[in-house]
């Protein structure tokens, strides 16, 4: 294809462009409701002064970040320890590049000509892989950063997202290896455009999205498995060195994860931008607006749809830090090796003998 | 020996199937979490909204006027002397001739000072005071001050102000009980 400045090209730009920057907003916004819901489940009323309810409180937060003083402690590692966050926040940012935000948008080029641009940054086929490989990377952020600090606790909580985040990736892997199994894809926007209407994969996989849901609040570092950062014992785990913008950087890398963790459950499990009744309201909108300016609205209110669901899971991981309290870290483990990795196995089992004998029999029960 | 009857007799017996998987207790705690979440909020916004604290709250001093307008208090010391803290001082003078519309009796209090830093709002300067000229009202907190010029107080800021006189309808929480039960409503609050 020949790279060239066209429509489709700037459609591409644009939606590149917003994917990133409401990533960003969600993830701000994210901090201000992460207090809210806090508050709220605390009977309390929460930020409300800056702003109307309390809307500027992000903006004021990060104001008050860079006027921290930007402290590097005198036996810290410079560079690696500048490096840390950096390395956070950018595997943070990558991960929604794979993300299939919409169906696609549709444009007339030439008459009889029509772009068909996917509201997504990239479709790649090994989107998934793409996903956990950078998913991956990610604590080397955390690592870098604790152990550039020179600081036993930050080492300590360093080695503790390392151990955990490797332990739960194996399970989270498995869980996916079962939903490969069911779309034979390792594309998101496939396994997303195969969940139609409201065919979504949580029927068949309930087991695996408890796994995968699991293994996700390990991943992101969220309570109850927040060792890494566990106040109580390690002062602030990684982090405790940081100060101004570099412990911004992390924490807001945090909650770009908690996004795009939330984005992914929504895409693998339930359905992504598909919605019951989508092509009634496809057809609805065509026939009232036209081929191109229907489909087009279509896809904007699966688009809603998605981040609905998406908004959902990071409610739902507030929902569960304000709810349950920290695990010991035998528990974490014993939980990641003793019981998800075997689960997780069984849930592979289950789905190959479903797929093998149980399909074929309500194929042929259907006809 | 037991304090209370809460006591739980701990058990360290195997976690049954249920507890093992955690499920079950996870998805009732965020059961009673989400239904705190739409609970009413117990938050009192404090500058905007205030709580009453009931009429024998003890907040910031007040040196009375009688019903003329005329400073009640008269030098006498008893107030010094029963506070604690001493955080009380006065000089006292003679009242003058045709300055009788401004003290009620031939002594007054020339200078009427009270260290805000050292007076531990405990009320005894008002039990002590045998003409009942100082009280320690039960709607007006000590604002906040930040300079040390702002810590004592004289007599232009105790001295009551005839436009917007303290009331008190209630002496103890049964009184202002009983006239909760008669619906005599309470003083509205002034503001700071």
């Amino acid at each position: 294809m020949a790279f060239s400045i066209d429509a489709a090209f700037i459609i591409k730009a644009i939606i590149i462009l917003l994917i990133f920057a409401i990533t960003l907003l969600i993830a701000t916004y994210s901090t201000y409701a992460e207090r809210k819901v806090a508050a709220f489940i605390q009977d309390r009323i929460g930020p409300n002064r800056a702003g109307p309810f309390g809307l500027l409180q992000p903006i004021a937060d990060a104001v008050k970040m860079f006027f921290k003083e930007d402290f590097i402690p005198s036996h810290a590692s410079k560079w690696l320890f500048i490096l840390g966050p950096c390395l956070s926040m950018l595997t943070a940012l990558m991960t929604s590049a794979v993300i299939p935000f919409g169906d696609s948008i549709k444009y007339e080029a030439a008459p009889g000509k029509v772009w068909d641009v996917a509201v997504q940054a990239i479709d790649v086929n090994i989107g998934i892989l793409y996903v956990f490989g950078v998913v991956s990377l990610g604590v080397y952020g955390i690592m870098v950063g604790g152990w550039a600090s020179n600081n036993k606790f930050s080492l300590l909580g360093a080695i503790r997202a390392a151990s955990q985040n490797i332990s739960y990736e194996i399970s989270m892997g498995l869980a996916i290896v079962a939903i490969l199994m069911m779309t034979g894809s390792l594309s998101i926007r496939h396994i997303v455009e195969q969940q139609h209407g409201g065919n979504w994969n949580i029927f068949y996989q309930p087991l695996g999205f408890v796994i995968f849901i699991t293994c996700a609040f390990a991943e992101c570092n969220r309570t109850p498995f927040d060792l890494p950062e566990c106040e109580t014992e390690l002062i602030g785990g990684y982090h405790t060195e940081y100060s101004s913008m570099k412990l911004g950087f992390y924490l807001f890398a945090e909650y770009i994860n908690m996004f795009v963790s939330s984005a992914m459950i929504a895409s693998l499990y339930f359905g992504g931008y598909n919605y019951p009744g989508m092509d009634w309201v496809q057809a609805k909108l065509i026939a009232a607006t036209g081929e191109i300016t229907g489909h087009n609205l279509a896809t904007l209110v699966g688009t809603l749809a998605f981040f609905g669901k998406s908004l959902f899971f990071v409610f739902f991981y507030m929902w569960v830090r304000w709810t349950l309290p920290r695990f010991r870290y035998d528990q974490l483990m014993n939980l990641g090796w003793k019981g998800l990795i075997p689960l997780a196995i069984v849930n592979v089992i289950l789905t190959g003998g479903a797929i093998l004998y149980l399909k074929p029999l309500v194929v042929s029960l259907l006809k | 020996m037991q304090l209370t009857n809460r006591s739980k007799q701990v058990s360290n017996k195997e976690m049954t199937f249920a507890e093992k998987i955690y499920l079950p207790a996870i998805v009732t705690g965020l059961g009673i979490t989400i239904k705190h979440f739409f609970q009413k909020k117990v938050t009192i916004s404090y500058p905007e909204v205030k709580k009453n604290l009931g009429p024998v709250f003890r907040g910031r001093h007040v040196l009375k006027r009688d019903d003329q307008g005329r400073e009640r208090c008269t030098a006498c010391g008893l107030c010094a002397v029963a506070c604690p803290a001493e955080a009380i001082s006065m000089v006292a003078s003679e009242r003058q001739k045709g300055e009788e519309n401004l003290y009620r009796e031939e002594k007054y209090a020339a200078v009427y000072e009270i260290n805000m830093l050292r007076c531990i709002f405990c009320g005894l300067c008002e039990e002590a005071c045998p003409k009942q000229a100082i009280y320690l009202r039960h709607d007006e907190f000590v604002p906040v001050f930040t300079e040390r010029d702002q810590v004592i107080w004289g007599k232009d800021k105790l001295a009551e102000n005839m436009n917007n006189r303290y009331l008190r309808t209630a002496w103890t929480r049964e009184e202002a009980h009983e006239q909760d039960l008669k619906g005599i409503v309470a003083q509205p609050r002034t503001q700071l």
